[in-house]
């Protein structure tokens, strides 16, 4: 009575989804941390608080100004077409651009500790030693602020996969294309096949059960080597 | 100032409770020590040369303009080409010994100019053992060695060095110091050295710059700056001067070494060095005392013919200060005897008497016992 073939597209999808918007959140989340965490200017806690409004923004908020930027009269109007879409919302490429929004928080907060972790020392000593701020970025805040990066992408990936009211709002219920594991849960649901949401949802724990479980591993590996 | 163009530095600006305003020109050769009190801004200029600071101002090293406020130009730091060694290691915990030492002369765009390899500073600092541990197995003085030799190998033009002793305990100093001293004698690189520890000074110096409240108060050869009765430090209870000389021949009778200073010989106890080395040696002012004829039944080995140049004393004071040329005329090195007031009136010593210095304890400074002297490639224990 289950169909492989009916969980397996919004896994698949999921897994999709939460991978090309780690490798997007860690290329946009990098650069914001870095400037977050070394910038003197007086409004960076401003521009720091605008990147953590998804932490309490109700999902449903954010994605409903989502649809309306990403609809035919928003932004999203303007560029889909350059691939000859009508719109960005409910498809793929939406939801990986509200993912990369949502998720932002959850990248950039641990990426941003880790480098003032790292204090101003270690770039002053590469600094002496020749090396250009370019040099040093690569060479000595990536390398030590690592367990960040770590912790950034299993967060970051894991909230991708974990959310719903944003999915909803922005990508509906398209099979293959936008119905990812938790609409594809709250479907089985709605339709009694309790077998089907069973199985989903026990991965699920599972899965977050690693993702916790990673994090801490990692977390006591930061701390046994700072000193 | 100087004929040769050296370290100079003209720095004005605020620093947090109080103003800087530093103007000082030293030679670019040999130990300059910036010495003072914690707090009173010697590490802002040490800063300040690295580029790791920013206050207005003109510093130019050996002819090179590094930064003029004036023109609107300041070097970034990663092309100063300094040495810095901070007063904490700073080793980069990501890295082994062996990659931390390497960091900066991977970016060395001319390798070799220097004639420096790791193999050289591995030798000078002892270092060879622990090239593969990582930096969290190196006790503090290992460390801090490391450290040294990371600097040295990114071939800096200057060396810049911010208390590196003072995280250390004692013992630990006693070990690192002989290496600081082979630096200096092996190496022609100019440095920096921020101290508030008079003993460091006295061993490393050759041109002292003091500091306080961010002004230099004082800025010449240590020597000069020891016998200088404007200075704090003939006034302080244990005035000092340290004395260049180079060794003459060795007793082997009686183990004895004497050595050539400006205007005289000096007898010290032990071997130190084949004739023609260069040792530092140390004279207390409590340790020099003078009589108007030459004794002849004296324990004491050093009695040298002397001028006193000046008396520098408050006329109450139970002591005072008599600053002495050494030779028959007066014009070899200075030294300094301290003497009682009642002693200065009973002898009628004057400025301009030939008198006689007895010299009770000479030190020798950077006393390693080699027999070999300083181009040894031996290194000291540590």
């Amino acid at each position: 009575m289950l169909d492989a073939a009916e969980l397996w597209p919004p896994i698949r999808l999921t897994l999709q989804l939460a991978s090309l918007s780690t490798i997007l959140l860690l290329l946009v989340g990098t650069p914001v941390a870095w400037w977050l965490a070394r910038s003197k200017a007086r409004w960076k806690e401003a521009v720091a608080a605008v990147v953590a409004m998804p932490l309490v923004l109700p999902p449903t908020v954010l994605g409903f100004y989502l649809l309306i930027a990403l609809g035919p009269s928003g932004a999203g109007g303007l560029i889909a077409p350059l691939w000859g879409a009508r719109t960005l919302a409910f498809t793929f490429e939406g939801l990986v651009l509200g993912s990369v929004i949502y998720s932002l928080p959850f990248v950039v907060q641990p990426i941003r500790n880790a480098f003032e972790a790292i204090g101003d020392r270690p770039f002053e000593v590469a600094a002496t030693l020749r090396a250009s701020p370019w040099d040093t970025f690569w060479t000595v805040a990536v390398p030590l602020a690592r367990p960040g990066f770590m912790t950034a992408a299993v967060l970051g990936f894991a909230h991708t996969v974990g959310e719903f009211g944003v999915v909803l709002m922005i990508g509906g219920n398209i099979p293959g294309e936008t119905k990812v594991l938790s609409v594809a849960i709250y479907d089985f649901v709605e339709t009694q096949r309790w077998t089907e949401a069973h199985v989903l949802a026990g991965g699920m724990v599972a899965f977050s059960f690693l993702v916790v479980l990673t994090m801490f591993v990692l977390e006591k590996r930061v701390g046994r080597n700072r000193r | 100032m100087t004929a040769q163009p050296g370290i100079d530095i003209t720095l004005a600006g605020e620093l947090g409770s109080f103003g800087l305003d530093v103007v000082l020109s030293v030679p670019a050769r040999g130990v300059t020590a910036l010495f003072g009190p914690s707090g009173c801004g010697k590490t802002t200029v040490l800063r300040c040369i690295a580029g790791l600071q920013h206050i207005p101002g003109r510093i130019a090293i050996a002819g090179d303009v590094w930064q003029d406020t004036s023109a609107g130009y300041f070097r970034p730091p990663h092309l100063r080409h300094v040495g810095y060694v901070f007063q904490e290691a700073s080793l980069f915990p990501h890295l082994s010994v062996r990659d931390n030492l390497l960091y900066g002369s991977r970016r060395v765009t001319t390798p070799g100019a220097s004639g420096i390899g790791l193999q050289d500073i591995v030798a000078l600092l002892g270092i060879g053992h622990l090239l593969d541990r990582a930096t969290t197995a190196l006790s503090g003085g290992e460390r801090q060695r490391v450290a040294v030799g990371r600097a040295l190998l990114a071939e800096p033009r200057i060396l810049l060095m911010d208390e590196p002793l003072s995280a250390l305990d004692r013992a630990t100093k006693d070990d690192i110091l002989p290496y600081f001293e082979r630096l200096h004698e092996q190496l022609s690189l100019p440095i920096v050295y921020v101290s508030h520890d008079l003993a460091e000074v006295e061993r490393l110096a050759d041109t002292l710059v003091m500091v306080r409240d961010g002004r230099v108060v004082a800025c010449g050869p240590l020597h000069d700056l020891q016998t200088d009765p404007a200075l704090p430090l003939l006034a302080g209870p244990d005035a000092t001067v340290v004395l260049a000389g180079h060794v003459v021949q060795i007793d082997d009778t009686f183990a004895l070494t004497e050595l050539q200073v400006g205007g005289g010989r000096l007898i010290v106890a032990g071997r130190h060095g084949a004739p023609g080395a260069l040792r530092r040696l140390r004279i207390a002012a409590s340790d020099v005392s003078l009589s108007r004829s030459r004794p002849t039944d004296s324990t004491i080995l050093n009695c040298l013919p002397v001028r006193i140049l000046s008396i520098d004393g408050a006329p109450e004071a139970p002591q005072a200060n008599v600053i002495l040329g050494l030779g028959h005329d007066g014009t070899g090195d200075r030294i300094v005897a301290r003497i009682t007031r009642k002693s200065l009136i009973t002898l009628e010593l004057v400025a301009g008497a030939d008198v006689f210095a007895q010299i009770k304890g000479v030190a020798l400074l950077a006393a390693r016992g080699s027999a070999t002297g300083p181009a040894s490639g031996q290194p000291p224990r540590g």
